[in-house]
């Protein structure tokens, strides 16, 4: 059993959790849920040994310890897996598993690499994972990727498993895989913390939830004695109302039309138009090749066949800086590699799309760009303490927020948007709704790739589907079903209706 | 929150205190360090590295390195000589050095950016090139009999309100640098680069141009040493500014700028070019053996940068 009390941490003076306590029971799987930025991440890492805490105490088994190191925590059985995963992607799955733990030849130094690979092999089949262990795992999809952390925690015997947002990047498959590995260990008595915004999984897999809101403690429940509405109000602090907000906006003239698109090995064919004040949605299974279709619809991936109309105008986008001039905006997907500068500050961030906002001639205006960052800043609540905080230190769903700023900043007219709330907390989430429902209403053509059904059913005008790089359907999205879509991106039929 | 917490304006103030330190170190050891005589020469030999150690720190700042610029400063220096030996006009001949020494830099950016070569790999090729070039062209002897234009002559010997002309042009850069690394976008845009080159490109910034400016902008500035140093000696050597490069990293270095990009500001490499200036001047006076200075300029470096280590840790 771990018990953590009266934890309180504070980063300069920013005070992130205040007597926050949690109780972790053997064989239990445990929720923390709380908007981004409450604290559950930076708890998580006082548990782990990562953050030192300033004030509480930490007991594992009724006994109080101070990590200094992730080592500590490992040697009692407290594995940690990250939001960002820790795979070194040109090693092998064999040797990310045993990294740091490799089997030697006595005190030699030399590997017993056939033996560790074997073991390697059979624990990821243990986890439904039948791959060769020896390709290098940067090769592997996120999700096989997360579930090799997984098979990293049980090879280091770990009893208590944390798991920070383990399902932002899979598929539905890949969770249900997640899952029947969880309950599995459970069973054995493994204990786990589970991070989420997704409350469809906290109702499925966990047994009890302690919620956080802005580093505070609010309380814990019983999975089986709450309600979805009882979490959110919890988490917000107010009534959240409907999920996915109503627009009102009047679609107009064809502002996007993409004719035979084709890169090779990743998509192929892909036709469709997004009018003014629409949003049309990208559904698939990861890896369907969608983000692909938006790279090279904005210039960042060679295609070889296909031609691209704006506002009814063929136009040769050849990089990201023509695709702008035309008015298209992208958020990316992987916000950490594509998205931010981590190093620089919030403002630094947003406007690096449009220098130009903040800057007369070539002299930026510091005054000018405090004053428009704040403005984003409060436009989409990020938490933070101010925009010259560095976005490297905000929480997960708050760095998202930042990207969208970046591109708000542009002024679009075609927005498009990949996993636009990955990581989001629910409130966050309406929020980014509501801006794409404003944008729609402005008259913005929002393209929108994401992997919830629920949210492709809630925003979208229209859905694509893709399946393996090509195109299986064009839905209206009117009495249109989850089924309907995974139907088709599991490769039904081909059909085109528009 | 603080605007810049406590530990990262120790990071930002350290080199400026290892300077410090140094000065009264060198000044209890022998007080004849401390006469403006010493101070204006230390810093009229630190200009002409220090021009070179600021562009090498736009350079860095992307995440490249130049090791060219010793060449460039050899080959620019060559035919400046050259031009004023024939009679050519000494503005004129400023001008052409000068925009010589961008397009060596251009060269390197391109082959950088366009080619995506290592940018290592890419300016230890041009190194030898430029210095071969040199070689070729002034046929291996010095270029000297510059004449006496005073506008050329005031470049590297003159005084300015008695202070060494050098010494002004390297503050007048380091102002106008200044400026632009911190106040401008293509400074941003620098940092973005080097902080994150997919996001930039993403973001719309013209990563290609950026680098190959940045590279320009380096072979220019050692082109102005070159000029420099070539008035200073009244010739052009064909091996001047043999390992340059290693001085105006090394400047960057102790400066608190990171090798990996994205992370650094040019005051640290003045500072840290006045650090190795005042060590090369002071190890000197104090009469430390020519071979050991070397020992004692390496283990400098390498605490800097341990100290460096420990605070971003
Ligand atoms: N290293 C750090 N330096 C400064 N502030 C930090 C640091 N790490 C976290 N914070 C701040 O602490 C707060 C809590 O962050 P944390 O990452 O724990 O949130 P979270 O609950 O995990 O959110 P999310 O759901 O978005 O992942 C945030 O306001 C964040 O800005
Ligand atoms: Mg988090």
């Amino acid at each position: 059993m771990i018990e953590m009390k009266g934890i309180k941490k504070a980063f300069n003076r920013n005070v992130v959790l205040n007597n926050v306590e949690f109780t972790l029971l053997d064989g239990e799987i445990h929720a923390l849920m709380g908007e981004n930025g409450a604290g559950k991440s930076t708890m998580m890492k006082i548990l782990a040994g990562i953050y030192s805490r300033d004030e509480g105490d930490v007991l594992v088994d009724g006994q109080s310890y101070t990590f200094t190191s992730a080592k500590d925590a490992e040697s009692l059985g407290i594995h940690v897996i990250h939001q960002e995963l820790n795979i070194l992607p040109h090693l092998s799955v064999a040797e990310n598993l045993f990294l740091g733990k490799e089997k030697t030849i006595g005190r030699t130094g030399f590997l017993r690499t056939r033996e560790m690979n074997k073991e390697a092999q059979t624990l990821l089949a243990k986890l439904g994972l039948h791959i060769d262990v020896r390709q290098p795992a940067g090769s592997l999809s996120v999700g096989k990727q997360q579930l090799i952390e997984i098979a990293k925690a049980i090879n280091s015997e770990a009893k208590y498993i944390v798991m920070d947002e383990p399902t932002a990047a899979l598929t539905d498959r890949e969770i249900e895989t997640l899952f029947d590995t969880i309950r599995e260990l459970k069973a054995k008595g493994l204990s786990f913390v589970y991070i989420s915004h997704r409350m469809e999984e906290i109702f499925a897999i966990c047994d009890r939830i302690t919620i956080l809101r802005d580093g505070e403690y609010v309380g814990v429940r019983e999975i089986s004695k709450t309600s979805f509405d009882e979490i959110v109000k919890m988490m917000v602090g107010r009534e959240l109302g409907e999920r996915y907000p109503s627009r009102d906006a009047k679609i107009g003239e064809v502002a996007l039309e993409v004719k035979g698109l084709t890169c090779p090995a990743v998509c192929k064919d892909i036709n469709f138009q997004i009018r003014k004040g629409e949003i049309l949605a990208f559904a698939g299974l990861m890896g369907a090749g969608r983000t692909e279709v938006a790279q090279a619809i904005f210039g960042n991936l060679k295609k070889s066949k296909g031609d691209i109309f704006i506002h009814g105008e063929k136009v040769t986008i050849k990089s990201p800086i023509q695709a702008m001039k035309y008015g298209i905006g992208f958020v990316t997907e992987d916000r950490k590699t594509e998205g931010l500068v981590l190093d620089f500050s919030i403002k630094e961030n947003m406007f690096l799309t449009n220098l130009k906002s903040i800057a007369k001639g070539s002299f930026i205006q510091a005054q000018q760009e405090q004053l428009q960052a704040t403005k984003y800043i409060e436009q989409l609540n990020i938490r933070c303490s101010d925009a010259t905080q560095s976005v490297g230190s905000l929480s997960g769903g708050n760095q998202q927020k930042v990207v969208i700023a970046k591109w708000l900043s542009t002024k679009p007219d075609i927005l498009i948007l990949d996993e636009p709330t990955r990581g989001v907390d629910i409130g966050a989430k309406k929020e980014i709704y509501s801006i794409m429902n404003k944008l729609a209403e402005e008259g913005v053509a929002i393209l929108m790739i994401s992997s919830e059904l629920p949210e492709v059913l809630g925003m979208a005008d229209r859905v694509i589907v893709m399946h393996e790089g090509r195109q299986t359907a064009i839905l209206d999205n009117v009495d249109l079903t989850q089924e309907t879509i995974m139907n088709y991106a599991t490769g039904g039929e081909e059909v085109v209706k528009n | 929150m603080l605007k810049t917490s406590s530990k990262e304006m120790l990071g930002k103030l350290g080199p400026l205190l290892g300077l410090f330190l140094i000065v009264i170190v060198i000044t209890i050891l022998n007080p004849s360090f401390m006469t403006t005589d010493n101070i204006l020469n230390i810093l009229r030999q630190v200009s002409i590295s220090a021009l070179i150690a600021f562009g090498m720190t736009f350079v860095i700042l992307t995440g490249g390195i130049d090791l060219s610029v010793g060449s460039t400063l050899a080959l620019t220096g060559a035919v400046a000589a050259t031009m004023l030996a024939s009679g050519i006009d000494p503005v004129l001949t400023i001008l052409a050095a000068l925009l010589l020494g961008a397009i060596l830099g251009a060269v390197n950016g391109i082959i950088i950016a366009k080619g995506k070569v290592a940018p290592f790999i890419a300016t230890l090729a041009t190194m030898t090139i430029y210095r071969g070039l040199t070689l070729v062209y002034t046929d291996g002897r010095p270029v000297s009999d510059l004449g006496n234009e005073i506008t050329f002559q005031m470049l590297g010997k003159g005084y300015f309100f008695g202070i060494p002309v050098p010494v002004c042009t390297m503050i007048l850069a380091f102002i106008v640098l200044y400026v632009i690394m911190h106040k401008t976008t293509f400074g941003r845009r620098v940092y973005a680069v080097g902080g994150n080159e997919a996001a930039s490109k993403l973001s719309g910034i013209n990563v290609d141009r950026v680098k190959i400016a940045v590279y320009s902008l380096t072979g220019m500035l050692a082109a102005l040493s070159a000029l420099i140093l070539t008035s200073r000696l009244n010739s052009a050597q064909p091996t001047a500014g043999t390992s340059y490069e290693l001085d105006a990293i090394a400047a960057v270095v102790l400066g608190g700028t990171s090798l990996t990009g994205g992370k650094g500001w040019i005051f640290g490499t003045l500072v840290g070019a006045l650090i190795i200036g005042v060590l090369n001047n002071g190890l000197n006076l104090i009469g430390v053996s020519s071979f050991f200075q070397q020992v004692v300029k390496g283990i400098v470096i390498l605490i800097a940068v341990l100290i460096d280590r420990k605070k971003t840790a």
